[in-house]
């Protein structure tokens, strides 16, 4: 366990250092956010091979959240997200979706109980075309619904219906990212898992990628985002997760963990380990 | 000049069933990364089929669409009872595991039918000539090349246009991305074990009108001329692995016809050293990913 010696905000009332035990944590987001969280991840751990990418990691994401996940190169966030929508084993501990325990190396199921994810570098087919992507990404609705998906897809990304027969790989880093959301958006999911989203990006993308994470937010989706951009994410998040080795180091409302200096946190358990 | 293209022809006909054939051998490749070196079985297993069909008094275009038939069940079956217990094993595991299947299904054939060559009986119309203009054609040499060309243009249609060819083109780029779009693993990969079962089902009926026998063994040169179209046209490749059965093709027949007399018997050889000489040019064959196709 990574301690976190003379943090400014030890003892605040949300934000609670992992000294915490893992039930307290459960506790008070209980109390503090809604009885039942659509997603709820409890002391999950993940090892590859002699290395532990998550070690007893809990967190919960309410319906209708965001909830942004920060920490260092290397803190496990990717592979938090991967565990989520179902491509890495954990070794102990349960992921559930509305109560139901999300099955594990079969991401096909995950996504058709209502999880997307859209990995990290966007994971775009660049040989195939937009339109293509998009229909992948309808690969569990009926055929009507595709066409609907699409449509909608293209009212919402007029330069995706532009391109909509060129190849994905010719599209520029923020168009990618618009096709990427699109389709993941085509089966209708519940909860939007992002994965760097703003990475490669110039800031005016940026600024406009996290105007639509919030704007899909406004219209239901459920979101959880991992960004190396703190100052942006902690903007449009709801709750935030600080993550750090592996380990929730922190957690807390966005607005108040925007007050402290997380490039030290970072700095504090690296200095700790 | 009339016997160069009348070479040609030839040439292009062999490399059609080259094609089918190394088309197959890729599919299964491109979605999961096995080289499937039992494939070859699967010719023979069209070769023993025919040969009970006709025996039986099957005429042979029903002969042929059994063989076919039993082509893809056995494909599939090898995936179900062979390749999905194993999955997640290295490259190499299994590589060895079809190999073990290929000896394994030769010594069955053997054993249960009989090591010496059974002949299949083929309609006489194969062995008449075709005249156009100063051209005289095998009619199978036709008949093939218009076999094949329908098949893949069918099967490109199919990949192109369809919900499951999309599918699998996306798995054939990374499966597990396309998994995280719904698309269930098993299904995909199920679905190209049946068309490169139903490939080595028409290449071998198209291979079997030619030599008009199979032994237990049958199945030796046709995985090893897919394995080489498959390398020639870059790995991963599909179109690659068509435009390499289609080399490979030429070549052997342009070989046969102008190499002096002497040196006949080292076609074969001369042909892969040809392979070779184009693969140290091109090591990632023809048609080989030089750049990602996946951003």
């Amino acid at each position: 366990m990574p301690t976190c010696p003379g943090l400014p905000f030890t003892g605040s009332r949300t934000v609670i250092p992992s000294e915490n035990t893992e039930k307290s944590m459960e506790t008070h987001n209980i109390e503090e956010r809604g009885l039942a969280p659509l997603l709820n991840i409890a002391h999950l751990t993940i090892h590859y091979g002699m290395v532990t990418a998550l070690d007893q990691v809990s967190l919960t994401v309410d319906r209708g959240e965001i909830v942004v996940v920060l920490g260092p190169n290397g803190a496990g966030k990717s592979t938090l997200m991967g565990a989520i929508a179902g491509v890495h084993k954990p070794s102990a501990g349960e992921i559930s979706l509305d109560a139901m325990p999300i099955p594990y190396g079969v991401p096909e199921r995950v996504l058709r109980m209502g999880v997307a994810l859209i990995p990290e570098g966007r994971s775009i087919f660049g040989a195939l075309t937009v339109e293509e992507n998009l229909r992948l990404g309808g690969s569990r609705v009926s055929r009507s619904d595709v066409s609907d998906g699409i449509e909608k897809a293209f009212t919402r990304f007029p330069v995706l219906a532009e391109r909509r027969n060129q190849s994905a790989g010719t599209l520029s880093g923020g168009e990618q990212q618009q096709l990427a959301i699109a389709r993941a958006l085509m089966s209708s999911p519940a909860v939007v898992l992002y994965d760097e989203p703003s990475l490669g990006l110039a800031p005016k993308i940026v600024t406009q990628i996290f105007e639509l994470i919030t704007e899909l937010r406004d219209e239901g989706v459920t979101t959880v985002l991992v960004e190396q951009n703190v100052h942006l994410a902690l903007e449009i998040a709801d709750y935030a997760y600080v993550l750090a080795s592996g380990h929730v180091i922190s957690h807390g409302y966005a607005s108040e963990l925007a007050s402290i200096d997380l490039a030290r946190l970072y700095m504090g358990n690296e200095v700790a380990e | 000049m009339l016997e160069f293209m009348q070479q040609l022809i030839n040439g292009f006909s062999l490399g059609s069933i080259y094609a089918v054939l190394a088309l197959g051998l890729a599919m299964v490749y491109s979605t999961l990364g096995i080289l499937n070196f039992a494939y070859g079985e699967l010719i023979t297993i069209v070769g023993y089929t025919m040969y009970f069909a006709t025996q039986a008094g099957a005429p042979f275009l029903l002969a042929a669409g059994l063989g076919i038939t039993f082509a893809a069940i056995a494909s599939l079956l090898m995936q179900l009872a062979l390749f999905r217990p194993l999955r997640g094993a290295s490259f190499v595991t299994l590589l060895f595991a079809s190999f073990a299947l290929s000896q394994a299904l030769q010594g069955v054939f053997r054993q249960a039918i009989s090591p010496r060559a059974r002949g299949i009986a083929v309609p006489e119309i194969f062995s008449t000539f075709v005249t156009i203009g100063d051209i005289r054609i095998g009619f199978l040499t036709i008949a093939t090349l218009i076999i094949a060309l329908t098949s893949m243009g069918i099967l490109a249609v199919f990949m192109r246009y369809s919900r499951s060819g999309l599918q699998m083109r996306a798995a054939a780029i990374d499966l597990t991305t396309t998994r995280l779009m719904g698309v269930r693993a098993n299904r995909v990969i199920l679905g190209a074990f049946a068309i490169s079962g139903i490939l080595a089902g028409i290449a071998g009926v198209l291979w079997m009108a030619r030599t008009t026998q199979v032994t237990p063994t049958s199945g030796f040169t046709p995985i090893l001329i897919a394995f080489i179209a498959v390398v020639l046209g870059g790995l991963g490749s599909i179109p690659g692995a068509v435009i390499g059965g289609y080399i490979f093709g030429v070549l052997e027949v342009f070989l046969q016809a102008y190499l002096p007399i002497g040196l006949v018997p080292f076609q074969f050889a001369m042909a892969l050293i040809a392979v070779s000489v184009l693969l140290y040019l091109r090591p990632e064959g023809l048609m080989g990913k030089r750049i990602e196709e996946k951003v």
